[in-house]
């Protein structure tokens, strides 16, 4: 567990002729290789590009991949993606488009670019992105499932559009096998009010690497959350521009890793415009040797967003020993006209005196224990706004706790 | 008839000076349908006879007994004790984060009777439990104990031990904090409870207020972990008049 935050930092440093040479005695580079490195201080700033060449070799010292088990998936950062269409299914909407569309789309790279290598690797290798084009003003919810990707490194990109005024709750359903790099545009026009829900239940020795990328308009809401249940190795990474006036965000996360896996997830929130809202919200619980997960939630209010309110925080959950979660929150603010900004994070063990108290009433421990991780986690699945998904993940939760018993 | 009898039971914490001696042997024998009021000054250890009964597993119980008619409660899990008939309400009961009140009674209810109770007739009963204690029907769907306040909580206690109908009930410092209307209502509930299901009853307070609305039939001071002197309700009176001095002027220093 570790908790870091930054403020807004100086110029990068200056550099002059009148320096020292390299001969000189104490100024020799390091054998670390970072001598003279200047790390990347506001979010904003990081380097992005489109093109997998752009970026060096993934070594895991990089500020995006520290907390990942890069040589898991080298395949996927410095290897050949099959970009192709794959299947998919999707339950049909009149209001709501999904298809195929070539990579001269007008919308693709207008909400994000790649920030790391394997996201590149993704944007530079996809044939055709799957596009979701969201229209009407009534309330709709379509559910697209991906269950046959199969295990060969993959490469795809999908952009959800809503158009100004429109409003729907779009959810990924992800089961099966999976070794996936992808990209997920989110487009939120104006003053429309869309939800995306991306679930993971992938078979276990699934990788995903993920990275979303969200564009919020004038007076429009985006609800992300995101649910990582099953899967070897996911990493669903949110980043989320509020561009427009007004613009409002929800960011939701549930995970619960068992024994081997690494569940991460990096949020991004940028607050780029005036009156903007956000609010980050992750619980996780851990069980199990080797359960890992990550959490960093950066939050950059910029000196575009006067009257910005914004909140992070991140709870996890301790069920066994032999689990590790990070918890990484980071706030930089470059203004001072703001509602408000706060963080939190805390990771813990169960609470003994809740368990005493349910016990006290009569409750046996191990249904003691699950009450209190169903109560804990529960506040996210409550806020999916979907009754039929919502129900659905309690159920998978309660299978995930039935795994504790075992051990 | 049920009978709790505490038999010279000795009790320490570890704190980080090191173990500390808080019951020095007590002996009490609760009957059914009794009301045994415990009182004495801060410290003297009634939170711990309290805690101890229950099971709590920060205090060690190093010698002496506690039957709950004749079985041992102290090699009992500290839910086995609640099914085998003892409850405690606590003095600062804790939240449970994302689990509703209703979810709770029902779930506690279920593991004390052994079966689910009739949906019917225990929604009704949960009902007319909480018009009784005035608690908003809202109550029913909050988590439990969260943003409680100190008497939504003391009354939140009160209506699990009307539901749950317990052999004997310990009340720890119920009427700590409570106003007078809250106190009130607060002892209302507890009498009902012992009417209708003629509980036995420990109750444990620092002041006399509360023993104006429950009627104790045994008193007890207790002075540095043990019982220093019993008697009647009219030992209430004469602490009411007196205080504690007369028996801390007992207590050696150091």
């Amino acid at each position: 567990m570790s908790a870091a935050s930054t403020s807004t930092a100086p110029d990068a440093a200056t550099s002059s002729e009148a320096l020292p040479t390299a001969q000189q005695h104490g100024i020799k580079e390091h054998s670390d290789g970072r001598f003279g490195f200047v790390p990347v201080q506001t979010r904003s700033a990081r380097f992005k590009s489109f093109d997998v060449a752009d970026f060096p070799a993934v070594t895991g010292r990089e500020a995006v991949w520290k907390l990942s088990p890069v040589a898991k998936f080298t395949d996927l950062t410095a290897g050949e993606l099959d970009g192709a269409v794959y299947d998919f299914a999707s339950t049909p909407h009149a209001d709501v488009d999904v298809t195929w569309v070539d990579r001269t789309d007008a919308r693709i790279g207008g909400a994000g670019a790649p920030e790391e290598r394997a996201a590149a690797n993704a944007w530079s290798t996809f044939e055709k992105a799957l596009a979701i084009t969201v229209t009407g003003e009534e309330a709709k919810e379509i559910t697209l499932t991906r269950s046959a990707l199969g295990s060969a490194p993959r490469a795809a990109h999908t952009v959800i559009e809503a158009k100004p005024f429109s409003q729907a709750v779009v959810i990924l359903q992800n089961t099966g096998d999976a070794r996936i790099s992808e990209n997920v545009e989110i487009i939120v026009g104006e003053s429309a009010n869309l939800t995306v829900v991306t679930v993971q239940e992938w078979n276990a020795d699934a990788v995903q690497l993920a990275n979303h990328f969200a564009s919020i308009g004038r007076d429009a809401r985006l609800k992300h959350v995101v649910v990582s249940l099953g899967g070897g190795i996911v990493r669903v990474n949110p980043s989320v521009h509020l561009a427009g006036q007004g613009s409002d965000t929800e960011l939701f996360g549930l995970y619960f890793a068992d024994a081997g896996q690494h569940l991460e997830q990096q949020v991004y929130v940028n607050h780029d415009a005036p009156n903007s809202r956000s609010r980050v919200t992750y619980k996780g619980a851990l069980q199990g040797a080797g359960a890992r997960t990550v959490w960093i939630g950066d939050v950059l209010i910029g000196n575009t967003a006067p009257g910005t309110d914004s909140y992070e925080q991140n709870r996890n959950l301790v069920l066994t020993e032999g689990t590790r979660a990070d918890s990484i929150p980071n706030l930089e603010i470059e203004t001072g006209d703001i509602l408000g900004a706060g963080h939190a994070s805390a990771t813990g063990r169960f609470d003994d005196e809740q368990l005493f108290y349910l016990q006290s009433r009569g409750i046996g421990e191990i249904e003691a224990r699950r009450l209190v991780v169903r109560g804990f986690l529960s506040e996210i699945v409550q806020h999916i706004g979907s009754p039929a998904l919502e129900e659905r993940l309690q159920g998978a939760i309660e299978d995930e706790l039935r795994g504790t018993e075992g051990n | 008839m049920s009978v709790l009898e505490i038999k010279d039971l000795h009790v320490s914490v570890e704190t980080d000076q090191g173990t500390k001696q808080i019951l020095r042997g007590v002996d009490l024998t609760i009957n059914e349908g009794e009301i045994h009021a415990i009182m004495g000054p801060n410290g003297s250890g009634k939170s711990t006879l309290a805690y101890t009964i229950a099971g709590h597993p920060k205090y060690h119980v190093d010698s002496g007994s506690i039957l709950l008619d004749g079985a041992e409660v102290l090699t009992m899990t500290v839910d086995e004790r609640a099914r085998a008939g003892l409850f405690l309400a606590m003095q600062y009961p804790v939240e449970i984060p994302g689990v509703t009140v209703t979810n709770f009674l029902r779930t506690a209810k279920t593991a004390i009777d052994g079966e689910a109770p009739a949906i019917r007739t225990w929604i009704k009963d949960v009902r007319e439990s909480m018009v009784r204690l005035r608690m908003d029907k809202s109550f029913a769907e909050r988590n439990v104990n969260e943003g409680f306040s100190g008497g939504e909580k003391k009354r939140n206690e009160i209506l699990q031990l009307e539901l749950l109908k317990p052999k004997f009930a310990v009340l720890d410092e119920t009427d700590s904090g409570l106003d007078v209307d809250a106190l009130k209502i607060v002892s209302e509930g507890v009498n009902r409870a012992k009417e209708n299901t003629g509980l036995g009853l420990l109750l444990i307070t620092h002041y006399t207020r509360i023993l104006r609305y429950i009627k104790p039939d045994f008193v007890h001071v207790f002075v540095d972990g043990r019982i220093a002197e019993q008697g009647g309700p009219e030992l209430a009176d004469r602490l009411e008049d007196e205080g504690y001095d007369r028996f801390l002027a007992e207590t050696p220093v150091g």
